[in-house]
C-alpha cells in the first residue's frame, strides 16, 4: 500500500475545515431583529463572527435587507408580511445594513472576534 | 296605489329639507386611526436654514427667475409651475432647447415633508437636490461662476442675500438654501380629505370615503402599504411593473444610485397630495389618467420582471376603481392665491 502525501494534506484540511465548522456552530448564536413600522427593531447590535442575524418583516408591506459594507456584502431580497431572511457573519467588521426599498430603515451590526 | 309610495316619500323627505340624494350620500365620518394621515402644519427644515421671510422671498425670486440658465429662458418654475400642481404637465420633462428628458418632473407639493428626494433618490434634502437642475448640461445648463458673480452685483439679489443669510457668501449654499426654504412653504394640507379628518364629515362624498377605505385595505387596493400616510408617500422604492421596463437598456432608476438587485427599474413613491393637478403619471408619463393608474395597479402592472412584491393583481370592481379615483380627486387643497415675485432688472 502506497503512502500519498497529497492525500493526506487533502484529508487534513478536511478534517480542520469540519473541525472549524463544528465549532463555529456549537459557539454560534442566531439573533433575531424585527422590521416593524419602518425601522429595524434594533439600531446596533454586537455580534461574534460565525454568529446568525434573522430578519423576520412584521410590517404588512415588502422588505429588503441589503449591506454593502466590506466585512459583509450581501443582498437577502424582498420579502412581505411574515417572510424572514438569515445571513452569516463570517468576517470582523462592521457592517451597515440597510432596507433597500425604505432607505430610513438602517441599523449597524459590529462583528467581533 | 303602490306607485304612489316613491313619490309621497320623497314630498315627505322633501318637506323635511332632506334629500334622497343626501341620503345615499352620507359618508361615514373619519376615526382616530385616520387621523395619522393628517400632516404636521410645516415641514421639517434643517437647523442651519429656519425659514424666515426673507430667505423665502429670496428662494421664490431664484426660483421663478430664468436668469438661473445659460440661455436664461428656463427658470426652476419652468418645470415646477404652480400652474401645473407644481409640475409641468408633460408626459417626461423638457430641459435644454427642449431636450425631452427621461423621467417626469415630479411636483414640489409637499416635498419639504419628504425624507428623500427625487426619483431616484440621489438627493436627500431640498437644499442638496436645488443646485442640481442649474448644474445640468440636459436641464438649466448654467455656468455657476458666471451665475454667482451676476448675483453679487445685481443690487436687489445682493440686499436679498445679506437679509435672507447675513454675512455669508453668495454662492452654492446660500442659493440651494433660500429656494429649499420656499419649496417649503409649497404645502397641500386642506383638501377635503383632510377636512374630512379633522372632523367635517361631508368634506368628502360618501364614495370618496369608500375610495379611501378600498386604498387602504390590504385585501383591495393596498395603496397605502406604499402611498403610506401622513404624505401619501413611504420614501421607498418600487418596480411597479411599467411598460417601459420592458424595453431595451430601460430606465433602471434606483439602481443607478444603489446597486442592489431588487431595485432595478425601482423608482421613488410619489405622493398624492394635488395628485388630480399633475397629470399624465409614472416617473415616465405613461399614464394619461388617475383611471389608468389604478387600471395599471389592478391588472398587477404589465412587466413582471423585478417587479415589487406589493404589486399584485387585485380584482378590484370597475365601481371600485372609480371610487378610488374619486378619493384621490378629494386630496387636492383648493387655489390660493399667489403673488408672484419681482424679480430685478437685469
Amino acid at each position: 500500500m502506497q503512502f500519498h502525501p497529497q492525500w493526506a494534506t487533502v484529508g487534513a484540511i478536511i478534517v480542520a475545515a469540519i473541525g472549524l465548522f463544528t465549532s463555529l456552530s456549537a459557539d454560534a448564536a442566531e439573533h433575531v431583529l424585527a422590521q416593524k413600522g419602518k425601522a429595524f427593531s434594533v439600531k446596533k447590535l454586537q455580534v461574534k463572527v460565525g454568529d446568525t442575524v434573522k430578519f423576520v418583516n412584521e410590517d404588512p408591506f415588502a422588505h429588503n435587507v441589503f449591506s454593502l459594507s466590506d466585512a459583509k456584502s450581501f443582498d437577502l431580497g424582498s420579502f412581505g408580511q411574515g417572510g424572514s431572511k438569515t445571513v452569516t457573519l463570517d468576517k470582523p467588521g462592521t457592517v451597515e445594513v440597510e432596507c433597500a426599498v425604505h432607505p430610513d430603515m438602517r441599523m449597524v451590526i459590529e462583528v467581533g472576534k | 296605489m303602490n306607485w304612489m309610495r316613491p313619490w309621497a316619500l320623497a314630498l315627505c323627505l322633501s318637506s323635511l329639507g332632506w334629500s334622497a340624494a343626501e341620503a345615499v350620500d352620507d359618508p361615514q365620518p373619519a376615526t382616530a386611526q385616520d387621523r395619522q394621515w393628517l400632516l404636521p402644519d410645516l415641514p421639517p427644515h434643517p437647523d442651519d436654514n429656519a425659514p424666515t421671510t426673507a430667505r423665502i422671498e429670496l428662494g421664490k425670486m431664484l426660483f421663478f427667475d430664468a436668469r438661473l440658465s445659460s440661455e436664461r429662458n428656463l427658470s426652476c418654475a419652468g418645470c415646477h409651475s404652480p400652474l401645473y400642481g407644481w409640475s409641468d404637465g408633460l408626459g417626461t420633462a423638457k430641459g435644454f432647447r427642449s431636450k425631452v428628458l427621461g423621467r417626469a418632473s415630479p411636483t414640489i407639493v409637499n416635498s419639504g415633508y419628504n425624507t428623500i428626494q427625487m426619483w431616484d433618490g440621489r438627493r436627500a434634502t431640498l437644499e442638496h437636490q436645488a443646485m442640481g437642475p442649474m448644474e445640468s448640461m440636459d436641464e438649466m445648463a448654467m455656468n455657476l461662476d458666471a451665475l454667482f458673480a451676476w448675483l453679487a452685483v445685481n443690487p436687489s439679489y445682493r440686499a436679498a442675500f445679506a437679509a435672507a443669510y447675513p454675512g455669508e457668501a453668495i454662492d452654492k449654499t446660500t442659493t440651494s438654501k433660500a429656494i429649499a426654504a420656499f419649496e417649503r412653504t409649497v404645502i397641500s394640507n386642506d383638501s377635503p380629505f383632510d377636512r374630512w379628518l379633522r372632523g367635517d364629515r361631508h368634506a368628502m362624498t360618501a364614495r370618496q370615503v369608500n375610495g379611501f377605505r378600498l386604498f387602504s385595505d390590504p385585501n383591495k387596493g393596498n395603496c397605502a402599504g406604499c402611498h403610506q400616510a401622513p404624505n401619501f408617500t413611504d420614501n421607498g422604492f418600487h418596480n411597479v411593473g411599467l411598460a417601459s421596463y420592458g424595453q431595451e437598456n430601460p430606465d433602471v432608476g434606483r439602481f443607478a444610485i444603489k446597486p442592489v438587485s431588487s431595485l432595478k427599474g425601482a423608482f421613488k413613491t410619489p405622493t398624492l397630495r394635488d395628485v388630480a393637478l399633475t397629470a399624465p403619471y409614472f416617473h415616465d408619463g405613461s399614464a394619461k389618467t388617475l383611471l389608468d393608474v389604478v387600471a395599471h395597479y389592478n391588472r398587477g402592472g404589465e412587466v413582471r420582471t423585478n417587479l415589487s412584491t406589493s404589486v399584485k393583481p387585485l380584482s378590484l370592481s370597475k365601481d371600485e376603481m372609480r371610487d378610488i379615483v374619486s378619493f384621490m380627486e378629494a386630496l387636492t387643497t383648493p387655489a390660493k392665491p399667489f403673488t408672484l415675485p419681482q424679480l430685478p432688472a437685469n
